[in-house]
């Protein structure tokens, strides 16, 4: 856990990185894992009837099973390996969403959700005619179980939440609602992007239906995602992308496709992703969620006491830093988040400002953008004074006074 | 203010726009958006016979497309439409790194935006409200 174990701050002296909830730095581990996977084991998996092959496969599906045993699936077939969370989740809506909803049915959002967990199920739901109706937390972030409780109907098909904000950086309990859903007869797609890098997941414990999530927010490379889903679902589900890889046989007018997982995999795949992936795991689970847990509280408990004192900055959410997983957003009095972002970026300090693709949250809570720290295991004390440092100034570089 | 991120002139916009406010008698308006960032301003002018009397804006944004926008119309209040697109070729001219010394001294405090061309991610806050004024008079010949 210190900042030589990613190459990126040495290519980049005096770079103080806190977007990790944009997407993570990456290990020396993993950047080795992927070099060594096409230096010594490429091939194309799954159809070379040779050895490198066989190699290529078994380090694809040995990354698969990793995945599985990290988030406590059931079974290898339940692990579909995509882009990113955001393809994870339009393969749900598109394969499961448009196949089993029609105009009579809800599909209810919470509104903190991020686009990709909102702007499929718009496009199924004027595809569909299916109903969209929206979940609202309360200030500090979070949602009752009586409000969602009130907001499912008969006709409510799936429930769309996120595990952890990616504005609050607040844990929604999914394994409760995951239980009043089914009780109703509603599936939950849970969106674990901002999740499985922080804590513990166990998909059978929380008994969600479908979880996604990105390798590049947990230290793995950009371009290999996940959607676990539950083997029932997915066996019903038609393919969402087709072609090669995906079929068992084929004729001029029809197919049989491929058995789980590979029905929902089309195409040549991302073997250096998943290997990449695979090392990203073996690195969190190498340090562990407690210590994981305990230094992103400990840095954010430490910025939160300083920010609190700043006059002009209002952060959004819970007033506990600790409910926050390492993810605080927050605005400053008069001064347009772009400004401080700007203001960051000519101090070497990496933030994030804009709405964070969840504009719909943003007019709920009557501000047009914000700005998000978010923290990674790279980052330090120094960070956070640094930190620190530059907010105190945001204002008077802008020009107003004291 | 020695430490100010921006220059003065841009600061000084930003905190105390003169043109920020409703125009009753405006002729026609027009709105700009950056959907990526939500800058968004509304540009109205009141246009007789082919001139600039008046002209506000409203919205909200950063500093650079608060203040870039306050400076253009101090600039085109009271000149000719031609005249007006002119200048906002300059513009997007000094945005683009192009413009000649003598075309820059046209643009007077626009000026103050020059160093935008070194902020590829501002680029588009500086040219917000030019580019709607820009739309609004080719909708309005």
């Amino acid at each position: 856990m210190n900042k030589q174990d990613f190459p990126v701050f040495a290519a980049n002296p005096g770079l103080v990185y806190l977007d990790s909830a944009a997407t993570a730095q990456k290990p020396q581990s993993v950047m080795d894992a992927v070099q060594h996977y096409y230096a010594a084991e490429n091939a194309n998996p799954m159809r070379g009837l040779y050895g490198l092959s066989v190699k290529a496969t078994d380090a694809y599906e040995n990354a698969r099973e990793a995945v599985r045993n990290f988030i406590h699936a059931g079974s290898r077939k339940e692990i579909i390996f995509t882009r990113n969370a955001t393809e994870s989740l339009n393969l749900v809506a598109y394969s499961w969403g448009m196949q089993n909803l029609c105009g009579s049915d809800e599909i209810l959002i919470a509104v903190s959700e991020h686009h990709s967990n909102l702007v499929p199920w718009q496009i199924v739901s004027q595809r569909t005619g299916a109903k969209l109706r929206f979940l609202e937390c309360d200030k500090s972030g979070s949602f009752s179980e009586e409000s969602l409780k009130n907001a499912l109907t008969m006709h409510t098909k799936i429930f769309a939440i996120a595990q952890i904000s990616n504005v609050f950086g607040a844990l929604n309990p999914i394994g409760t609602f995951a239980e009043i859903c089914h009780n109703n007869g509603t599936l939950i797609v849970c969106d674990g992007t901002q999740s499985v890098p922080h804590i513990p997941v166990d998909v059978q414990a929380i008994q969600v239906d479908f979880l996604a999530f990105s390798g590049h927010k947990m230290y793995a490379p950009m371009g290999i995602g996940v959607l676990y889903g539950r083997r029932e679902l997915l066996e019903s589900m038609p393919p969402f992308l087709s072609g090669g890889e995906m079929i068992e046989y084929v004729q001029r007018e029809s197919a049989v496709y491929a058995e789980l997982p590979h029905k929902f995999e089309a195409g040549t795949v991302n073997v250096g992703g998943a290997v990449g992936l695979h090392a990203a795991i073996g690195f969190i689970n190498g340090i562990g969620f407690d210590r994981i847990q305990q230094h992103e509280n400990r840095l954010a408990t430490l910025a939160f006491a300083q920010m609190r004192d700043i006059p002009g900055v209002q952060i959004i959410g819970s007033s506990d830093a600790a409910a926050h997983h390492g993810i605080i957003t927050f605005t400053v009095d008069g001064v347009h988040p772009h400004d401080i972002a700007a203001i960051f970026d000519a101090d070497g300090i990496a933030i994030r400002a804009g709405h964070h693709c969840a504009q719909p949250l943003h007019q709920f809570l009557g501000v047009p953008s914000t700005v998000r720290m978010s923290i990674g295991l790279y980052n330090d004390e120094q960070d956070i004074d640094r930190f620190i440092s530059t907010l105190k100034t945001v204002r008077r570089r802008m020009g107003y006074a004291g | 203010m020695p430490d100010n991120f921006y220059n003065d002139v841009l600061i000084d916009h930003n905190l105390h726009p003169q043109h920020l406010h409703e125009l009753p008698c405006a002729t026609c308006s027009h709105a700009g958006v950056n959907p990526s960032c939500g800058d968004e301003i509304t540009l109205h002018l009141q246009l007789e016979n082919g001139v600039v009397q008046s002209g506000s804006y409203t919205g909200v944004g950063c500093a650079i497309s608060q203040a870039s926008a306050d400076i253009m119309l101090d600039l085109i209040i009271g000149r000719s439409k031609e005249n007006a697109l002119h200048l906002a070729e300059l513009f997007r001219k000094m945005i683009a790194g192009e413009i000649t010394e003598p075309e820059l001294g046209e643009l007077e405090e626009a000026g103050a935006l020059q160093n935008i061309s070194r902020m590829p991610a501002r680029v588009k806050c500086a040219v917000l409200a030019w580019k709607t004024l820009e739309l609004l008079l080719h909708e309005n010949k």
